[in-house]
């Protein structure tokens, strides 16, 4: 029988000849992904665990990280950047998220006028360089020259203005809420794609079993997108440990007032590459990207095997 | 169409490669800099007058933002891709250049002779041996007012320090102009325009700078905290939300005439020209009449040879012309408010910068305290003053707290020479 079996197996081999298109498909992509992802990424690993020491590159071990953990100075401005990070991140969770799925929600419903209009202008923004929305936020909230406080004037509001950018309690607030209206749009077309896909028959069987409006939303519709917007935890989880550019652009590289903005990005770009009279020390830096690696790492494989195994996924 | 698309492009190479070896007679040297504001008198004025005696060898000035210079300057040198001539920031970035090999040495260059050991002092090495950069100009601090505010608010201009905060009083009473414009967002203003500004009078100058790296002065010292507690009293004149207020929100608050006074550096002085108003200058006060002035005039900016470039003979003529008297007077002229650090005196005709330079003479001149030797290590004492006093005008620490931040972050790695 096992005989027969690789006779047989032999036999396919002789007649099939190897099918060397698949490498030579496969082949640029694995190329250049291996340039310029695979290799950097080995490369800074390795990095974290060289610093030059009188001159010279030499291995240290975990001497790095430990610099990174040990020495207060540098363990108070990364846990205050970790800190701010997963307050950046909290705050599109509560906000970026229930706002994108509540507006996926409003733009699927059937017989609402405008919606492509609607889809449009709320996506927008995100098709915007972040230079252009740092910029743009900048402006509008100067308490010199700002559409805000003149905006809140008319209302008879100006009491309520601050200058929100520039106080340690509120600037990091603000640059997350900035992101947030960003970013709205990536959630919003997710879901809606994902409430698109709801086949009609089931809101139809819950119609006719009497659920409607806000019951068949949370009872139906929710539960049915509830993968995407795991999906999209987890997108807005990457993304926001990754977040660098709006930081800098809005707040500078010293990410101020104090360090109320800084954020592990900032963090990692000031030490690898030095600022104004600081030299960049790439040991450091590297030592900080791995470790933003291992966070964004350990995140996924929670989000892989914690949550998303979990998940019903229905079929229709 | 992909054919015809490749063969166009490997058309298209091959001509540009012929243009090239068209002009291999013309060497076209790139020029690295921070100073992107100077990008129109480079091309009108400073680029044209050496061109014009040196057929052969073009030039390009290719500025980038200042606070991305060092880091991009480092990174491109690094990978090769640096332009030949290259702007020296003053002292440890550009030492570290030329410790690596990245900068060549000038100390034969010809012009060098043109220059006093002081003007040197920024771009040489610790032992005083070897010149890596062509010093090109230094920056004075002081304070530049608008004349029609002071008449409107009926003050003089203050030469004691009790006189500037009760001119300060007077202008915000009067409510017309914003008293002082200034704000804490780029946090660099506060450093630069603030503490190194009025420091200098309280620290005694170069006196109190050598004895800081010296150790025999900590910055929890008076005379270093003192100008901190100074600062902090400059918050209720400054204008609404400066919290939030950028360094161009500053200027253009000052250009359009809604402010009274502007913490300044002399580079300052060719923007604020162009907005057409009244202006004069007056030296940081001092504590009682009668007291020496200090003044903090800052070696700046200065020209070297990346050492990797591959027309370092054209380079180096350039960088003769750029220690030339005839540069000096080109480049003092246009930018007025970069002073030549040229030994030839430099011939200005700009008022607002004749009243900084006259300052020269009757007050005793000294550079940034954070920029030698004292921000080698991290943290960084320059960025840590950033913070500190952004932190001191916005109330979020008390003077003597950030004085302590300082020093004990300058003691981590910092050990002076018993």
């Amino acid at each position: 029988m096992t005989d027969l079996a690789s006779e047989q197996g032999t036999e396919a081999a002789r007649r099939r000849p190897r099918r060397w298109h698949i490498l030579v498909f496969l082949a640029p992509a694995v190329v250049i992904y291996t340039a310029v992802m695979i290799l950097p990424l080995f490369e800074t690993l390795r990095q974290s665990f060289f610093n030059t020491v009188n001159g010279e590159h030499v291995f240290v071990g975990f001497a790095n990280f430990a610099t990174l953990f040990g020495d207060p100075r540098w363990s108070a401005d990364f846990w205050n950047a970790l800190r701010n990070n997963f307050i950046f991140f909290l705050i599109h969770m509560a906000v970026q998220n229930p706002i994108g799925v509540a507006l996926a929600a409003l733009l699927s419903l059937p017989g609402l006028r405008f919606a492509a209009f609607y889809r449009t202008a709320f996506f927008l923004p995100t098709l915007l360089s972040f230079v252009i929305v740092g910029f743009i936020w900048k402006l509008i909230l100067s308490p010199i020259w700002g559409v805000a406080p003149w905006l809140m004037d008319l209302v008879g509001l100006k009491a309520l203005f601050a200058p929100w950018l520039g106080k340690p309690s509120s600037a990091l607030i603000t640059v997350s809420l900035v992101s947030v209206w960003q970013f709205i749009g990536i959630p919003m077309m997710l879901i809606y794609a994902a409430l698109l896909n709801i086949p009609e028959e089931v809101i139809e069987a819950a119609e006719i079993d009497g659920i409607t409006g806000w019951g068949q939303f949370f009872k139906i519709k929710l539960p049915l997108v509830l993968p995407a917007i795991g999906i999209i935890s987890i997108l807005t989880f990457v993304g926001n440990f990754n977040a660098f550019d709006l930081v800098y652009t809005m707040q500078g590289a010293l990410a101020g007032p104090n360090g109320a903005t800084d954020i592990l990005g900032t963090f990692l770009y000031r030490t690898f590459f030095g600022f104004q009279l600081q030299l960049g020390d790439p040991s450091m830096g590297a030592t900080i990207a791995t470790i933003m690696f291992l966070i964004i790492l350990t995140g996924v494989c929670i989000y892989l095997f914690g949550v998303q195994r979990r998940i019903r996924r229905y079929q229709f | 169409m992909y054919r015809t698309t490749l063969q166009g492009i490997l058309l298209a190479s091959s001509i540009l490669a012929g243009v090239g070896t068209a002009m291999a007679a013309d060497v076209t040297l790139n020029i690295e800099s921070w100073r992107n504001d100077d990008l129109q008198i480079w091309q009108e004025k400073i680029i044209p007058a050496f061109e014009a005696k040196h057929p052969g060898i073009k030039l390009t000035f290719s500025p980038s933002a200042p606070t991305e210079y060092n880091a991009a300057l480092n990174a491109k040198l690094d990978a090769g891709s640096a332009g030949d001539l290259v702007a020296c920031r003053p002292f440890d970035t550009s030492l570290q250049l030329f410790d690596k090999g990245k900068l060549e040495d000038l100390t034969g260059l010809e012009g060098m002779k043109n220059f006093s050991e002081v003007a040197k002092a920024a771009w040489t090495t610790d032992d005083g041996k070897k010149t890596f950069c062509v010093p090109m100009a230094s920056v004075i601090h002081g304070f530049i007012y608008n004349k029609d505010a002071f008449a409107k608010a009926g003050v003089e201009v203050p030469k004691t320090v009790d006189q500037f905060f009760a001119a300060l009083d007077k202008i915000k009473a009067d409510g017309t102009y914003v008293p002082m414009a200034m704000g804490t967002k780029d946090m660099w203003e506060a450093a630069t325009m603030g503490y190194q500004n009025i420091g200098p009078t309280y620290w005694k100058g170069e006196e109190g700078r050598k004895a800081l790296i010296a150790g025999t002065q900590k910055l929890t010292d008076d005379p270093w905290v003192e100008p901190l507690r100074v600062l902090a009293k400059w918050k209720p004149y400054l204008g609404d939300g400066f919290e939030a207020q950028t360094y161009p929100d500053s200027q253009n608050l000052f250009t359009l005439g809604r402010a009274a006074i502007y913490p300044a550096g002399s580079w300052e002085i060719s923007l604020f020209n162009t907005a057409g108003l009244k202006l004069g200058a007056f030296p940081p006060p001092v504590v009682k009449d009668g007291d020496t002035c200090y003044i903090s005039d800052h070696n700046d900016i200065a020209m070297g040879l990346n050492a990797a470039s591959k027309h370092k003979d054209e380079a180096k003529v350039f960088l003769d012309w750029v220690a030339s008297p005839e540069f000096a007077s080109i480049y003092a002229n246009a930018l007025p408010g970069f002073f030549s650090l040229n030994s030839t005196a430099v011939e200005m005709s700009d008022p607002l910068a004749k009243e900084f330079v006259s300052w020269r003479e009757k007050c005793k001149p000294t550079i940034r305290s954070t920029y030698q030797i004292l921000s080698r290590g991290t943290p960084n004492l320059e960025n840590e003053t950033w913070t500190e006093t952004a932190n001191v005008i916005n109330g979020t620490d008390t003077p003597e707290a950030a004085a302590k931040k300082l020093q004990d972050g300058l003691d981590s790695w910092y050990k002076p020479a018993k």
